[in-house]
């Protein structure tokens, strides 16, 4: 929601605000669109070794509509771009977008005819991870900047009246 | 019993001594340059006992862009009871740019000439559904020949920015 | 264009699509199903959402550029593509690599190879709902990867195989985290013998599903652990042994039927032989021509470089981690060759020969150049005869390079095997072929 700039009843909206921040930043359900090597970092992360689940990302969705962080791990080709573009429009709001790895940060080393130059050609993202793959504890690092985000972010929530 | 190297470049030689324009050898591989016409003809000889070449290792092509005749398909043969591989390569010309399918006789050929067709344009007479393989509908041009650029992108949706 | 499988549709059939974006897919196929009722009547595979232009932008690139494009074919055991893309090389230059990098070599490789299969049964076996399975296997990858990433300094993309031999010698406990490695797997794999191999539910869904016969597999070129599993033998380190594989003692398992169980059972037992030939190359490895040290002492590259201004630095380099290159003292031992590798450090930066052998090396135009001609050169990668077939032109860049994918023939099989089976079978089945989306669509 948009803070009133007057600073007029505040306090009740902006605690609210940071508990449903606080609500949602720890239950992300994540939607980790796989592709390419990546991959094999994302299963390291997501096992028991590294855990992703102390971060309350543990719960894999793998329908859109059930998830709220999508995770694009891996390169993505022109012949894959639509198919990210509807998974990431069948997704509810509130979402966030995670690009995972060199290649869906900017390409990477792909640099030809076949690959998307940073899927943020297709999609807004929220945080980017560099790394060809990134390490798992960067992956860690940058899920809780994205949390930091979250927590700090304005949210819209069902009581709002919506003006128009 | 196994059969030597020598002895089916030898038969080889024998047998289709028409079609055969050049056997030699390089890095410890042999290759075999053959007429295109002949290209099903030698496959069939070769995949009956003894010589056994039952499994199409590889297919792929090279674009020598500028020479007469432009593209060479490359086959690996390999035979499981021998255990020996063989190379052999035919010419293509750019205006003629066809060739018989090995579909009838390799399963896997299916696939391999997919692809090359979709990155070289190469046709191949027979194939079932000669479809591209790793590009979408609406591409054009064959990215593997040497004069698509490396960096002529073709979207398939609207980019931002 | 019209999908064959749309041209070809029944009556009173339906058409189910199955990917790109699906948990059992990989992510980078998608299938196209005709079913009536579960059954599967027809099938369609779609493929090329991975595709990278890994050939054409090899075109571009030098041969020592072009190391880091292997690695990421199949990037569950990048060390394996690494040396077969390098023996080519080698087999076109006949460079003959010094025995402590080629066992060096085998001990990653088949490392590689015990990672490839864990991640290939990790993945089927949870996608059969054995997700302990899954996450005891992942466990044991870690610390092999522990092992790869002391070695060779990253945890899968680590362009480590050099061409002469690797990039470095083991670090100088290598023993202990290998041995760790070795047996933390055992636990693993004997862990998952008892939860899988005879598990009820697990055999009711691999058993005599997607059977081959051998004469089906070899018309379909397949190799590897899937090609074993119906009954033959033919294992490219048998069949044309490299490095030191013919002085190791290892046997080849096979299997019978050729079903997806026996592809699980393959990939097992081959995981025990390579367990076994790592501990083999363990005790025969010779030693290294000079003793490792690690303690740190040295300069810094910034004082080297001003002490070389007055005088010769009497002391060697301390290596940083954002430098490349090798130890001088480690070279004899572990590099074949002085024109093909990248010069050491230590010379690049104290003494103008060094300065000059490095710019050698990295100018366009110089660097590796092989011969005229053309190459193929194949190795036992993690899912069958990995080769690559490279034509050079005597420049530093190859005129073309075709790459033997080995899962592209088995996975080609796909719509045949899973014809008349039920949709749920697809999923085994696709597991049991190992398709790495790097390697298929290239």
């Amino acid at each position: 929601m948009k803070h009133k700039k007057d600073g007029k009843g505040g306090f009740i909206t902006t605690t609210f605000n940071s508990m449903l921040g606080w609500g949602r930043k720890f239950s992300l359900f994540q939607y980790p669109f796989i592709t390419a090597c990546c991959g094999m970092e994302y299963m390291s992360v997501a096992c028991a070794h590294y855990d992703l689940d102390r971060f309350g990302m543990g719960w894999t969705r793998f329908t859109p509509r059930q998830a709220d962080m999508l995770l694009v791990v891996g390169t993505i080709t022109h012949k894959e771009a639509p198919v990210l573009k509807t998974v990431y429009d069948q997704m509810t709001e509130p979402k966030w977008v995670v690009a995972f790895g060199a290649c869906a940060v900017s390409g990477g080393i792909y640099d030809n005819y076949a690959v998307v130059q940073g899927i943020d050609r297709i999609i807004p993202v929220d945080v980017y991870i560099p790394g060809c793959p990134p390490r798992p504890e960067t992956i860690i690092n940058a899920l809780i900047k994205l949390q930091e985000k979250i927590q700090k972010e304005g949210h819209e929530w069902r009581f709002q009246k919506r003006k128009s | 019993m196994a059969i030597s190297k020598e002895k089916v470049l030898e038969d080889l030689k024998q047998k289709f001594s028409d079609n055969i324009l050049e056997i030699t050898a390089q890095f410890g591989d042999d290759i075999i340059c053959i007429k295109k016409e002949a290209l099903l003809d030698i496959v069939n000889f070769l995949r009956e006992e003894p010589y056994a070449f039952t499994m199409l290792l590889d297919l792929t092509c090279v674009d020598y862009m500028g020479e007469e005749e432009r593209f060479e398909m490359v086959y690996h043969l390999f035979s499981l009871s021998n255990k020996l591989r063989l190379r052999f390569k035919t010419r293509l010309s750019e205006d003629d740019c066809k060739i018989d399918s090995l579909t009838p006789i390799f399963k896997n050929a299916n696939w391999l000439e997919r692809e090359a067709y979709d990155m070289f344009g190469v046709h191949f007479e027979g194939h079932p559904y000669l479809r591209r393989l790793f590009m979408y509908d609406g591409f054009e041009g064959h990215p593997l020949r040497k004069d698509y650029p490396l960096h002529k992108h073709q979207p398939k949706i609207p980019l931002r920015k | 264009m019209k999908y064959r499988i749309q041209q070809e549709a029944r009556e009173g059939t339906m058409l189910l699509n199955m990917g790109p974006s699906h948990p059992a897919m990989h992510g980078t196929t998608r299938i196209m199903l005709e079913l009536d009722g579960e059954k599967v009547v027809n099938c369609e595979l779609e493929m090329g959402y991975l595709h990278r232009g890994f050939e054409k932008i090899c075109e571009s690139k030098t041969y020592f550029n072009m190391l880091i494009y292997t690695d990421r074919m199949n990037y569950v055991s990048p060390l394996i593509n690494n040396t077969g893309y390098v023996m080519a090389l080698e087999k076109m230059l006949g460079i003959e690599v010094p025995e402590r990098s080629q066992y060096i070599r085998v001990i990653l490789n088949e490392f590689s190879r015990v990672c490839d299969h864990l991640t290939a049964l990790a993945a089927m076996c949870m996608e059969c709902g054995a997700f302990t399975v899954f996450l005891y296997m992942m466990k044991a990858r870690e610390y092999i990867w522990d092992l790869m990433e002391q070695t060779t300094g990253a945890r899968m993309t680590t362009s480590f195989i050099r061409v002469g031999g690797v990039r470095s010698d083991f670090p100088a406990d290598w023993k202990e985290t290998t041995q760790i490695a070795i047996d933390e797997t055992r636990k693993v794999l004997k862990d998952c013998h008892g939860l899988m191999s005879k598990n009820k539910i697990f055999l009711n869904r691999t058993r005599d599903v997607a059977v081959v016969t051998p004469e089906l597999a070899i018309n379909y070129g397949w190799t590897g652990p899937c090609l074993r599993s119906t009954g033959v033998n033919y294992d490219v380190r048998k069949a044309f042994p490299y490095l030191v594989y013919d002085q190791l003692d290892f046997e080849i398992p096979l299997g019978e039927r050729g079903d997806n169980f026996d592809r699980y059972m393959v990939r097992m037992q081959e995981m025990e032989q390579s367990l076994r030939m790592v501990e083999q190359c363990m005790a025969k490895i010779p030693k290294p021509s000079s003793p490792y040290s690690s303690d740190g002492r040295g300069l810094d590259p910034a004082e080297a470089i001003s002490a070389s201004r007055t005088k010769k630095p009497g002391q060697g380099i301390r290596l940083s981690p954002n430098l490349e290159g090798t130890e001088k003292g480690k070279y004899p031992g572990i590099l074949a060759g002085k024109k093909y590798i990248v010069p050491p450090k230590e010379d690049t930066y104290t003494n103008i020969e060094g300065l000059i052998n490095h710019f050698k090396f990295f100018m366009r135009g110089h660097g590796i150049r092989p011969p005229k001609g053309e190459v193929y050169f194949s190795v036992e990668g993690g899912s069958g005869e990995l080769g690559f077939y490279i034509i050079s032109n005597g420049t530093d860049k190859p005129y073309r390079l075709h790459l033997r994918a080995p899962c592209f023939h088995i996975v080609a099989a796909l719509e045949e095997l899973v014809r008349g089976h039920f949709v749920a079978d697809i999923i085994p089945t696709f597991g049991s072929m190992n398709m790495i989306g790097g390697e298929l669509d290239r």
